[in-house]
């Protein structure tokens, strides 16, 4: 029987760039087909190219066996393509059913909407792939997890059964992630067959039937997971060894250089987010904060850099009460952030990338002389970073927003790094980046820990926590409930403290069960 | 990145092909044929729109688009006649030598800039503003207030010398039009009440400010119409040339402007904080600038440059102030800003392409019969080629700019 999906040397060429170079591929009925590659390898070029996006320059696509030619999404559609973006493609202020029927809409008489109609479809296709998604809530009032649902459901309602996943998992939460996984298996089960779009070597481990890697826009191989593990599977990727592991001294603790006391901080919705926390951060150590997403680290990092004012408590930065004060003001005390949401926070993207390495700086000399702005020094020391952090980038007016994603982080990293620094606040600064700059991103952190300075990393990657940390806090509702040093902690351990199971009360499991509902229903209000 | 050897499908291009691609994905292109496209569209309007046409019609339609073609051939003549001067008349002049025959013909042209004076000034507010994120749509009120201002200094202030009256009446008009902007300006950065709403408000009490005072307190003496009295002589901008001709010193102080502006913008730390704070508010915010700072004073300097323009006009051209003087800088001015990127170079180049398209449409009612209107249609026409590239892209067959891979979906500001 012919393979349900067959790409024949696909090529496209884009100015200075050969994204995809005579790529050919295979998807049998009912399986999990990961596509690997660090960002930029041509991953999403290819699936654009089937899902009609772009024209390839040259090669054919064979569907079912019958050659086809995709002009646009509605041709790939019609022969049963779906694609789930990276960024999701929804309309928050509209609710599930009228998303999924947003394209193609079903009308009633005289032109009605039948949302009715569309709402018991969903309901069916929830049953039947356990996808469970409420068809009148609105997007904007549900978690991103299940937002991705409704992507899928949007394909399953068009009756797609060649299902394309771009990084699925970069937005989840790592409980988010095996119910996913969950569905995929339902989704095969019940005959669909998946790519799966990737640059995270576990899940594809994990996951996938077979493997195929990408690098530089051409295939290097098709292997399975089985046959392989994660260091050749990233070796396949960079095209070189590469060190999983991070190497690390044990750290010699110095002076406090952070101290917070009986710290609360409010959310954007007034809710206590970070609720009485005490801890210190020494000169260099690495302290870890895990904790699944929305448990208050995100407020805890604000209130630290002075993006958020805390309601009560008190924050000390190398002596300095810094409770009130302004986020330059921290900086020029020698703190330094790498923001978790690099675009909306660390970067200005249609800047150029010499602009956004000073971007914390730009104000003092040498940058500024009187209130003038000085292009010369600017430059140099843009030209110098770029070189010492290894920024690819066409050179330093490139816009930044431009860049890959590891690039973008890399300019944030730069100007953070570069800079004499006493403590560093890391959030998520690998998220969604390939394993070359992870690699390079935890050598950097571990850098500056071994020359001194206090590091605070907050992350929601358990495997980044543990490889880096020195000690890890587990952030839960609010609150450090544990906090255990690198020796004690274990995988599990930290695990189960992330899904806010107590030490003592490990074995109750129910109490799991519990926190997650609570979880649901307070997405739901 | 290019390596020869492992990308031997990569094409080598011709320098020809390289300059077609360069010309076909530059910006600038699309403004150019832009302007082009709608003056043919307004050419059929005008052919559309004649009688005679329709008259010829009956005869052949090969005289029809004869006489369509002459029709719009007399109303663009007479429009760059109107605009820039009659290229015959200005050299016989020149050879003639007599002054006010040479000012009779320069006269069009001069009118040009006179007119272009107040949309640079006014421009430049608009560009302002939205580098730093902000739509101020109070700009003609912000003008009106700064003509009051100007003209309450040049007339009640006396006896100072024109070297201290003109700069002073001037700057007063610029911090009224500040101050007509600062209140927004504050009202934005401590309760988040929106500038766009705010400064249309503001535009109404402005309005109605300026026809209380000119018939009550700023109304001329004896007059019975709503007009205030006529500035000192002190306080009057400096005309290069005799009458006819109208052209000041404005239009020089206006081009200062938009290099300070330019500056400001480009060059300074406040600039930077300008325009980081437009495009990433967040990130501005990080890196430790003073939102509410920016959002106020780039208000405020935005109304400092709209209320130059209502100084401009009552101490260069009006010498006094009448009710409604000023029709529509201040509006027209956010499609001129569009039209110039907010870039001050772009400001002045679109200001004098709409300070002639206005001065010559005068001329063009006079001798081609042509209504005023087809002026609004012709800068409609460009302004919707500009807002809508895609059009002039797709009649021409430009290239979009390259979009590299990933480009099309990570380039997406996240979130909501």
């Amino acid at each position: 029987m012919a393979p349900i999906l067959e790409l024949k040397g696909i090529t496209k060429a884009f100015p200075g760039v050969l994204a995809n170079d005579s790529i050919g591929l295979t998807l049998e009925q009912g399986e999990v087909h990961a596509l690997l590659g660090e960002n930029g390898a041509g991953k999403t070029t290819l699936m654009n190219i089937l899902y009609g996006l772009y024209q390839p320059d040259a090669g054919e696509i064979y569907v079912r066996g019958e050659k086809k030619q995709m002009y646009s999404p509605s041709d790939a559609i019609e022969v049963g393509i779906g694609m789930v973006h990276q960024h999701f493609m929804l309309v928050p202020v509209f609710t599930v059913t009228e998303n999924v029927m947003l394209g193609d809409e079903l009308l009633r008489a005289a032109g009605f909407l039948d949302r009715k109609a569309v709402a018991n479809r969903i309901r069916e296709i929830s049953e039947q792939y356990h996808l469970e998604v409420d068809p009148d809530v609105y997007v904007k009032d549900i978690p991103v997890g299940v937002q991705q649902r409704v992507e899928i459901i949007k394909l399953l309602y068009r009756e797609a059964d060649i299902l394309i996943m771009d990084e699925p998992t970069a937005v989840l939460t790592p409980q988010e992630v095996d119910e996913l996984f969950k569905i995929m298996r339902s989704l095969i089960d019940q005959g669909k067959s998946i790519i799966f779009i990737t640059h995270k070597l576990r899940e594809v481990l994990e996951f996938a039937d077979r493997i195929t890697v990408l690098r530089n826009g051409k295939i290097v191989g098709t292997t399975t997971p089985l046959e392989c593990d994660r260091s050749i599977l990233a070796s396949m990727m960079v095209g070189r060894e590469v060190d999983l592991t991070v190497d690390k001294e044990t750290a010699e603790l110095g002076e406090i250089i952070l101290d917070v006391e009986h710290l609360k901080v409010l959310d954007d919705r007034d809710q206590i987010a970070v609720d009485g926390v005490s801890f210190e951060v020494h000169e260099g150590e690495i302290l870890g904060v895990a904790g699944v997403q929305g448990n208050g680290q995100t407020e805890l990092v604000a209130a630290l850099t002075g993006l958020r004012s805390s309601v009560e408590g008190k924050i000390t930065l190398a002596g300095v009460d810094i409770t009130r004060a302004s986020p330059r003001k921290i900086t020029e005390l020698g703190s330094a952030h790498i923001p978790e949401d690099r675009q909306q926070d660390g970067l200005i993207l249609p800047f150029p990338v010499e602009d956004n390495l000073v971007l914390n700086t730009y104000y003092i000399k040498p940058y500024t002389k009187g209130v003038v702005l000085q292009a010369d020094a600017i430059r140099e020391t843009a030209v110098e970073l770029i070189e010492n952090f290894d920024i690819r980038t066409p050179g330093p007016q490139t816009e930044v927003g431009s860049l890959s994603g590891g690039n973008q982080q890399k300019v944030i990293v730069a100007r953070e790094l570069s800079r004499p620094i006493k403590f560093l606040v890391a959030a998520q600064p690998t998220r969604g980046l390939d394993v070359g700059s992870i690699e390079y991103i935890h050598s950097q952190l571990i850098k500056k820990r071994d020359e001194g300075t206090a590091v605070l990393l907050a992350s929601t990657e358990l495997d980044e926590i543990m490889q880096l940390s020195d000690r890890i806090a587990v952030m839960y509702r609010g609150k450090f409930i544990a906090v255990l040093s690198a020796e004690q902690a274990t995988k599990e351990k930290v695990g189960l403290l992330m899904a806010g199971v107590a030490p003592e009360e490990e074995h109750l499991q129910s109490d799991q069960l519990n926190i997650t509902e609570e979880k649901v229903s307070a997405y739901d209000e | 990145m290019t390596n020869n050897e492992e990308q031997p499908q990569k094409v080598r291009k011709t320098f020809i092909q390289i300059f077609v691609e360069e010309v076909s994905t530059s910006p600038l292109t699309v403004t150019v044929l832009a302007i082009v496209s709608a003056l043919i569209l307004g050419g059929l309007l005008v052919a559309l729109t004649s009688e005679d046409v329709y008259a010829a019609w009956g005869e052949s339609p090969l005289a029809a688009i004869r006489t369509g073609l002459q029709a719009a051939w007399s109303t663009y003549v007479a429009l760059f006649e109107g605009a820039i001067g009659n290229p015959a008349r200005m050299i016989a002049a020149l050879q003639s030598g007599e002054a006010d025959e040479i000012r009779r013909a320069f006269n069009p042209f001069f009118e040009s800039l006179n007119q272009a004076t107040p949309y640079i000034f006014t421009g430049l507010a608009l560009a302002l503003g939205f580098r730093a994120g902000l739509f101020n749509i109070g700009a003609e009120g912000q003008l009106f207030i700064g003509a009051i201002f100007a003209v309450a200094a040049g007339i009640y202030i006396k006896g100072l010398p024109p070297i201290i009256h003109v700069p002073l009446a001037f700057l007063i008009g610029a911090l009224g039009g500040a101050l007509w902007g600062f209140i927004p300006g504050i009202l934005k950065a401590k309760t988040g009440a929106h500038e766009v709403i705010n400064t249309i408000m503001m535009n109404y009490i402005a309005f109605r400010l300026s026809e209380y005072l000119l018939r009550g307190p700023l109304q001329a003496p004896g007059s019975f119409v709503p007009i205030s009295a006529s500035i000192e002589e002190s306080a009057r901008l400096w005309k290069f040339f005799g009458d006819p001709v109208r052209f000041h010193m404005g239009f020089f102080i206006a081009l200062f402007m938009a290099w300070v502006v330019y500056w400001f913008l480009f060059k300074t730390r406040w600039g930077f904080d300008f325009r980081s704070v437009g495009v990433n508010p967040r990130a501005s915010r990080y890196s430790g600038m003073n939102i509410v700072v920016v959002t106020v004073l780039a208000m405020s300097m935005s109304g400092a440059l709209a209320g130059m323009a209502g100084a401009n006009e009552v101490l260069g051209v009006n010498h006094n102030l009448a009710v409604a003087f000023s029709s529509g800088y201040g509006f027209d001015a956010i499609a001129l800003a569009l039209l110039g990127k907010s870039h001050p170079l772009g400001v002045v180049l679109s200001a004098l392409l709409f300070g002639a398209l206005r001065s010559g449409a005068i001329q063009m009612q006079v001798s081609a019969g042509i209504p005023i209107d087809i002026i609004s249609v012709l800068q409609a026409f460009i302004l919707a080629f500009i807002a809508a590239p895609a059009i002039i892209r797709t009649i021409y067959r430009l290239k979009t700019p390259a979009v590299y891979e990933e480009g099309v979906y990570a380039r997406g500001w996240g979130g909501d």
